[in-house]
């Protein structure tokens, strides 16, 4: 779900900032609401105005410091980079409104477009774009903030409207990672972004109460074709048990991702839509922690649980199985078959228990994350599967922002139970994590035939042989299936419930949201 | 000098009511009619019937089961607490109160910080340092709920401590402990006991509360907190679900609250 580490420090001082904001917001919202022309603009644009239930709150304002994947699918919305994926998966022209690449693939030409404003007015310059991806890549000092990133040798600017990206090595997921909300285009000149943040993107930053809500406003400058609904408020719904009374009350018009049972529980005054997730849930594993650094130990696991079982109980049998890090959105690097590699089989699994030296079983902590219920749900069946090896996994239900900190960077876990998204559809956004030097390997995996097939992927990507490094990443998947490195489940139903009235709700093949498609009828 | 001891009715219906809940608890204790973890997919959301006596959650797991359990757990963190609540604080009750001095200011007025704070805040401050699950839930209540024990005892100490038998007892060169203990502490008992059902009653409500916010007995274990709290997202399809539970947590508290009526009196 999230994408990369970062120091204690930087969070203490960012959330020290967005107490600030808040405060800061705060005196704003009070003089709006005592204003007399709020009341005459209402009067035409009252239905133009959505409320949308989100599970947690943002963890950061700035987006190449964002990591949780509900974070960036809503900054989508807020900033843009010189391209930005569509509903298809496709990459189109944002900021820049062209660009053209060498023959040699290191050497990429952006066209800056014309007339392009930041939210505070200030037209986009070609300075602004070198800052931005110069911050991303570590070119102004200190780490690249992503690492793919590293591969750019420098940004340069030799006129007004054209941007040079030189890079090391030619690499094919390049656009991809360029067009992640990570790597937007962020004006120079404003300090600070979590107080400010300040975009391109269809939607304006208004307020924001920590915890509680984040409130857009339509970007009436925007650059390309404007967004239907003027206001957007973004309601944080930490406890995923009051989404359907917060529909059903009428707190909340829209709510992505919720369960097949509370999709049941809505009334006809609600649409339900139903897509897929793209994200790969799973028990993942923290390989370095006894007794999970034990193939065997891994793959017993993966034989007791009953995937279709997990399906049925918790989502009414909707989902996509499968078997790996990868998802079916990826079109040719997923590979199918990988799904079928362990049917449940109760007797292997305690074969192998037994082969491990853990004939009576054990029993380990699973870390979930409460905000969301069905992986809280999904967690309470396998438990209850795996019991039938004799194996106690102890369920522990953290806080969203406690996971970030002690799982994803702390590493600090024996189990957990979330689903873990692409933020492009590269191969590598998926698989680069498991390398075993990867900073992102939350999960401890370490595997050296891994790390020299994803080498291999690379190398093939650099001299854009693409079907060289299909093959190289479809055996990544395939090492990551056989040596059981996660207990694979499925890629989730997406459902989304939309209060009848509001059209345009589009599902990207991304975890992504994107507010400017919706209207109101 | 026996006098004919008669109960009002309160009494008697908090007596029917605690006994039959305290009948329930140990029953779930030694057995329940189905694993309280055992998942059925044909019985997802299942009615009442003769077969699942409360019916069955989104799981198909017997909600009647699962009752019994949750009581049980809800009894032993609220028995837990209160046993936390009044040891810690008869003991520094008493102290404080006999002596009096600086150790009493020192203690009551540490008390009177832990006092101002809500209990239910505390205890989320406790528990976001050591951790969620039962016991760190028990720690936590059972420290928000000494200061009030601490204070009744404090009370009645100061009351006896001036009295002639007390005096007596110290010019006969009895030991203070035994002062406290066997002399004065005695006396302080009817006192103490309603506010030990009072305190058990509040227990039950903080376990359920912080069950509820989901920080207490962790799934798929079941309190009659986490049970309600999980479900709210059922209300309209299944509403036993949350029906039995709540009802529960009222019989349990209604009960021990006639019965403490009668003692207060």
């Amino acid at each position: 779900m999230a994408k990369r580490g970062q120091g204690l420090g930087k969070v203490l001082l960012a959330s020290m900032l967005l107490t600030l904001t808040v405060a800061l917001g705060g005196c704003s919202g009070d003089k709006e609401d005592g204003d007399s022309e709020k009341v005459k603009v209402s009067d035409t644009a009252a239905a133009s105005h959505i409320t949308i239930g989100i599970p947690q709150d943002l963890d950061s304002l700035v987006p190449s410091l964002s990591q949780g994947a509900g974070t960036q699918e809503i900054l989508y919305n807020i900033y843009e980079g010189l391209y930005k994926p569509d509903s298809e998966g496709n990459l189109i022209p944002a900021v820049a409104s062209d660009y053209t690449m060498s023959e040699d693939g290191l050497l990429y030409t952006f066209t800056l477009r014309d007339g392009i404003k930041f939210h505070n007015g200030n037209p986009v310059t070609v300075a602004d774009v070198k800052y931005s991806i110069d911050t991303c890549a570590g070119l102004n000092g200190g780490e690249p903030v992503i690492s793919a990133f590293s591969n750019i040798v420098r940004v340069e600017t030799p006129d007004e409207k054209t941007i040079v990206i030189t890079l090391k090595e030619s690499s094919s997921s390049f656009m991809a990672i360029l067009s992640t909300v990570e790597a937007a285009v962020v004006p120079a000149d404003v300090p600070d972004l979590q107080t400010n943040p300040t975009g391109t993107g269809p939607y304006k930053f208004v307020s924001r109460s920590l915890q509680e809500n984040v409130v857009l406003e339509r970007f009436d400058g925007y650059w390309g074709e404007p967004a239907h609904i003027k206001d957007v408020t973004l309601k944080v719904l930490a406890d995923s048990d009051s989404i359907v009374m917060n529909l059903e009350g009428g707190a909340v018009d829209l709510v992505a991702r919720i369960s097949t049972a509370q999709a049941a529980e809505l009334g006809d005054d609600f649409e339900v839509l139903e897509g897929t997730m793209n994200l790969v849930q799973a028990m993942y594993l923290n390989n370095a922690a006894a007794p999970f650094d034990n193939e065997k130990v891994r793959q017993a696991l993966c034989y007791a649980v009953n995937k279709q079982e997990i399906l049925d109980f918790v989502s009414e049998g909707k989902g996509t199985l499968v078997g790996s890090s990868m998802f079916p959105a990826f079109g040719k690097y997923y590979v199918e078959e990988l799904n079928d590699l362990y049917t449940t089989d109760l007797e292997k699994a305690k074969t192998l228990l037994r082969d491990a030296g853990y004939p009576d079983g054990f029993s380990f902590t699973m870390k979930v994350p409460s905000n969301y219920q069905q992986h809280v749900d999904t967690a309470q069946v396998v438990a209850e599967q795996l019991k039938q090896i004799g194996v106690t996994a102890n369920i522990e239900l953290i806080e969203w922002e406690t996971w970030l900190n002690d799982v994803y960077q702390g590493r600090d876990f024996e189990a957990t139970l979330v689903g873990v998204d692409a933020s492009t559809l590269t191969a590598g956004a998926m698989l680069s994590r498991f390398r075993s030097d990867a900073h992102n390997n939350f999960v401890n995996y370490n595997n050296q035939e891994y790390d020299a097939a994803y080498a291999e992927a690379l190398a093939a990507e650099a001299v854009m042989d693409d079907d060289r490094a299909t093959e190289a990443y479809k055996k990544c998947e395939t090492i990551l299936a056989e040596t059981a490195a996660n207990v694979y489940i499925q890629d989730m139903c997406e459902l989304v419930a939309v209060r009848k009235g509001y059209t345009g709700y589009t599902f990207y093949p991304l975890y992504i949201q994107d507010f400017s498609k919706l209207d109101v009828q | 000098m026996k006098r004919k001891k008669t109960y009002s009715p309160n009494f008697i219906i908090g007596l029917v009511i605690s006994g039959t809940m305290l009948l329930l608890i140990l029953i779930g204790f030694i057995h329940t009619p189905y694993d309280i973890t055992k998942m059925d997919s044909t019985a997802k959301l299942a009615a009442p019937s003769l077969k699942h006596l409360m019916g069955c959650d989104n799981f198909g797991r017997d909600i009647f089961s699962r009752v019994l359990k949750g009581m049980g757990n809800t009894f032993v963190i609220a028995s837990a607490t209160v046993l936390i609540g009044t040891v810690c604080g008869v003991v520094i009750g008493s102290f404080t109160g006999y002596f009096g001095g600086l150790l009493d200011e020192v203690l009551m007025r540490v008390n009177d910080v832990v006092f101002a704070f809500p209990s239910i805040l505390l205890a989320l401050v406790f528990v976001s340092i050591f951790g969620t699950g039962k016991y760190n839930v028990i720690g936590a209540l059972g420290i928000a709920f000494i200061p009030s024990f601490a204070r009744i005892v404090r009370g009645e100490f100061i009351k006896y401590r001036e009295m002639d038998y007390v005096k007596s007892a110290r010019l006969a060169g009895v030991g203070q402990l035994r002062i406290i203990f066997v002399h004065i502490l005695p006396n302080a008992m009817p006192v103490l006991m309603s506010s030990v059902m009072i305190g058990f009653n509040n227990a039950v409500l903080a376990e359920a509360g912080m069950s509820y916010l989901g920080i207490g007995v962790q799934p798929p274990n079941a309190s009659l907190g986490s049970m309600l709290s999980e479900s709210q997202t059922y209300l309209f399809s299944a509403p036993w679900y949350a029906l039995f539970p709540g009802l529960m947590i009222i019989l349990m508290v209604l009960g021990l609250s006639l019965l403490a009526d009668k003692g207060k009196k």
